[in-house]
């Protein structure tokens, strides 16, 4: 027998550091320490979990995750020990079933999710959880993502056997500004606890009355109002923590997920839209261990009412005589307008003002609008506050990064300042507003500026006090409503995607520019395109930085294409617990 | 939990008047009470410091009778872990108490041997005797007070004397074998005492 046949699977996992697991009946090779409910997740065994969390510390208190697993026998004084065909021992298994979550892989370990033992011991488990649970769940608000719902529907049993009343507890208990507590409906699982405690570092909740009266409690007094306590409604498994902001307001069954971003600051927050007939109902951190773990701040999250307000601007605008109203208008005409106005203006005199918060196509087009006129005065509004030193960034504007690249600017924000100045010295005697509010402290302006100008164009989604002053609103789209990628601080690139239709007969931002540019005589490529998607890959062909980007390689978690030297500070906490 | 007019929570940390406070002092953080947590806390570890915990408590409790929201708050802060941590640990052992008792405190057993030897009987005889009301009893409330403060009673588990039941422990004494005459000689002693 030659070496090589004679090496045994131990002998080449233990090489790299791995271990042979069977898991229901087939072999495979896991990193030593590794946790059986992650190797099982890893080769796609489900193995149900209440406690358990990947970004929590591990509790095994729920015991959901029991398991059946054996090992090789031990062996007696002097055996040797004997291998099958393939070279792996023979298991015994245990009579007594183990937690995946608590316990790791070894080397010959044998585990079985589907076994009648492991049925037996989760319907069990499921029996003792419903025990004291109300069945409220046609009035619950987690009815449809409840975890307890699904488990009982796919491993519990059809009939309960408990005939004595349940124990009662709090209901309806406000405990915090944006989130509610319902104590029967709890299973005891902890992770609201756990994630205070560890992740957001302001431990008030626990449990009190520890026994049959066991429930989750925040400390009398205390409210659940971190910046980030709404996490703890996505952690609940079941539907003891609700938020007030969403309650009762739609079954989640009927609403539709888009994958998207956070547009309220730099970090670019993974986030799923949940939507219904062009309402967008909540939004919800998505994971993505480069950018925002699981997490979201809440005053993120609630930042969305924006969308669906009747201050959003439904059709094109214009003002055609001094002091006259605003009427409505169409799109065609408004074009050549604006293309008209432009073009009385002398190049010189006409400024851009750009925004941060729009994508990098939309930026791109800006760009060509702004060689096409020939102006060199184009800028950003920049928003930079303090960071949170968690998730949300010092830099409030979602694509910063995405200007300094795509319009090339060193120092965004830089030339706002003369731009004012021009307009107050009668310098400057156009302006194109895209996506600002010019009267916004960040901007600067004032109110009477805007008297020295001869025109003042605003593409925006909602009202504000600069559209209030323009001569001609064309109306854009939130983030909820459009295609298209940022760059976060950084310099991963990330994608947005359309949850819901324009509102009214807004139409999306990029393809307003492109239909200014083309008013005014384009024939650049881009005056072709007819999605964002093909902006983005005239992008990936123009821009060192971003050679050969299309939509497809950015996928659902982004694509690092810039290394910016920024850091997330949660990230980086996450990577080095210790540091 | 018996407080209906409160919510779950408030109810955690609620006070239950009990005519037994007049014979121990209202919480106050004395300068020996300061010096005697600040001693045991060096007891543990550096970074283990929430280990007093206990011990913490069972001074409190002594000194002042019971465990208030007051104790609670001091005890977190002195151990620096959260208040809603040391709620959870009050609120789990039976040996640590929300509602004072009186000044001479029954704990009878209820355990197997002396159920069997006659603590039932021997809880009600007792409550009679020392005018104690024993539907005040219940789960959320185990203490009950007599209206004069001097008596109270509360069924513990095994007092570890399980030869010779029924036991009753009277503060920190044991007894044992007690019979309701014997109840009679020990409500007599405590009482010139």
């Amino acid at each position: 027998m030659s070496e090589e046949t004679s090496k045994l699977p131990k002998d080449i996992a233990a090489a790299e550091g791995k271990v042979n697991v069977q898991i229901n009946g087939t072999w495979y090779q896991f990193p030593r320490g590794m946790r059986i409910i992650d190797a099982c997740k890893s080769v796609g065994v489900h193995v149900p979990t209440f406690c358990y969390h990947p970004k929590l510390a591990i509790a095994g208190s729920c015991r959901m995750c029991l398991v059946e697993q054996g090992m090789p026998p031990r062996l007696a004084p002097g055996q040797a020990p004997s291998y099958d065909a393939q070279g792996y021992q023979h298991i015994q298994w245990m009579p007594r079933p183990i937690i995946a979550c608590a316990n790791t892989v070894c080397e010959n370990m044998g585990i079985k999710t589907n076994s009648p033992l492991a049925e037996e011991v989760r319907a069990g488990v499921l029996e003792f959880l419903l025990a004291n649970h109300p069945l409220d769940c046609p009035i619950c608000d987690q009815a449809g993502e409840c975890k307890l719902q699904e488990f009982s529907n796919d491993y519990g049993k059809l009939k309960g056997r408990y005939t004595e009343s349940k124990t009662k507890k709090g209901k309806n208990l406000s405990v915090g500004p944006n989130i509610n507590l319902d104590q029967e409906r709890c299973v005891l699982c902890g992770r609201c606890i756990r994630f205070m405690r560890d992740i957001a570092k302001d431990p008030v909740l626990s449990f009190s009355q520890r026994g049959t009266h066991n429930a989750v409690t925040i400390y009398p007094g205390r409210e659940l109002d971190h910046p980030y306590s709404m996490n703890v409604v996505d952690l609940c498994p079941v539907g003891a923590l609700t938020s007030k902001d969403f309650r009762f307001k739609m079954r989640v069954w009927f609403l539709k997920e888009t994958k998207s971003i956070d547009v309220n600051c730099g970090t670019g927050t993974n986030i799923t839209i949940w939507s219904r007939e062009e309402q967008v109902y909540r939004l919800t951190p998505r994971q993505n261990d480069e950018v925002n773990s699981c997490w979201m701040p809440d005053e993120h999250r609630l930042n969305y009412r924006f969308i669906n307000s009747p201050q959003r601007i439904p059709q094109p605008v214009i003002r055609t005589d001094i002091n006259a109203p605003h009427r409505a208008s169409t799109w065609e005409p408004s074009f050549s307008a604006l293309a008209e106005a432009i073009k009385r203006v002398p190049a010189d005199q006409i400024a851009i003002i750009a925004s941060g918060r729009m994508t990098n196509e939309e930026l791109y087009m800006t760009r060509l609008l702004a060689e096409q006129i020939g102006t060199k005065h184009v800028d950003i509004v920049s928003r930079v506050k303090e960071s949170d030193g968690m998730l949300i960034s010092a830099d409030r504007n979602p694509n910063t990064t995405g200007a300094q690249v795509i319009l090339g600017l060193e120092n965004p924000g830089s030339q706002l300042e003369m731009i004012r100045d021009g307009v107050q010295r009668g310098k400057i005697k156009a302006i194109l507003c895209l996506g600002e509010d010019l009267t916004s402290p960040e901007a600067g302006f004032k109110a009477q500026d805007f008297e020295n100008l001869n025109y003042l164009f605003v593409m925006d989604h909602t009202a504000s006090d600069t559209a209030r002053a323009a001569d001609l609103v064309l109306p854009g789209v939130s983030f909820a409503e459009k295609f298209g990628t940022m760059i976060n601080v950084t310099g991963r690139i990330q994608r947005l995607n359309k949850a819901i239709e324009p509102i009214g007969y807004a139409k999306d931002d990029w393809t307003i520019l492109q239909s200014i540019t083309k008013a005014l005589g384009s024939n650049s490529p881009a005056m072709n395109a007819v999605s964002s998607m093909d902006i983005l890959s005239l992008i990936g062909q123009e821009y060192a930085a971003l050679e050969n980007i299309n939509w497809g390689r950015v996928g659902d978690c982004g694509l690092q294409v810039l290394e910016t030297g920024v850091t997330i500070p949660l990230i980086e906490q996450e990577k080095n617990p210790q540091g | 939990m018996s407080h209906d007019h409160l919510n779950a929570i408030d109810a955690t940390i609620a006070h239950i008047p009990s005519p037994g406070e007049q014979f121990f002092p209202p919480f106050s953080v004395t300068p020996e009470l300061e010096a005697q947590v600040a001693e045991l806390i060096t007891h543990y570890p550096e970074g283990r410091q929430k280990s007093a915990i206990l011990p913490i408590l069972h001074i409190v409790q002594k000194q002042f009778g019971f465990i208030n929201p007051a104790s609670i708050e001091w005890t977190a802060s002195q151990t620096g872990v959260s208040a809603a941590h040391v709620l959870g640990v009050v609120t789990f052992y039976p040996g640590l108490r929300q509602k004072c008792p009186g000044k001479f405190h029954f704990r009878i057993c209820r355990t197997l041997s002396c159920a069997m030897s006659g603590a039932e009987d021997l809880f009600e005889v007792i409550c009679r005797k020392t005018n104690i009301d024993p539907a005040s009893i219940n789960h959320h409330e185990p203490i009950g007070v007599s209206p004069c403060g001097m008596w109270s009673i509360e069924q513990v588990e095994c007092l570890a004397n399980c030869g010779n039941g029924p036991n009753v422990l009277v503060n920190d004494l044991l007894f044992d074998k007690v019979t309701p005459e014997k109840v009679d000689e020990i409500i007599a002693k405590y009482k010139q005492a």
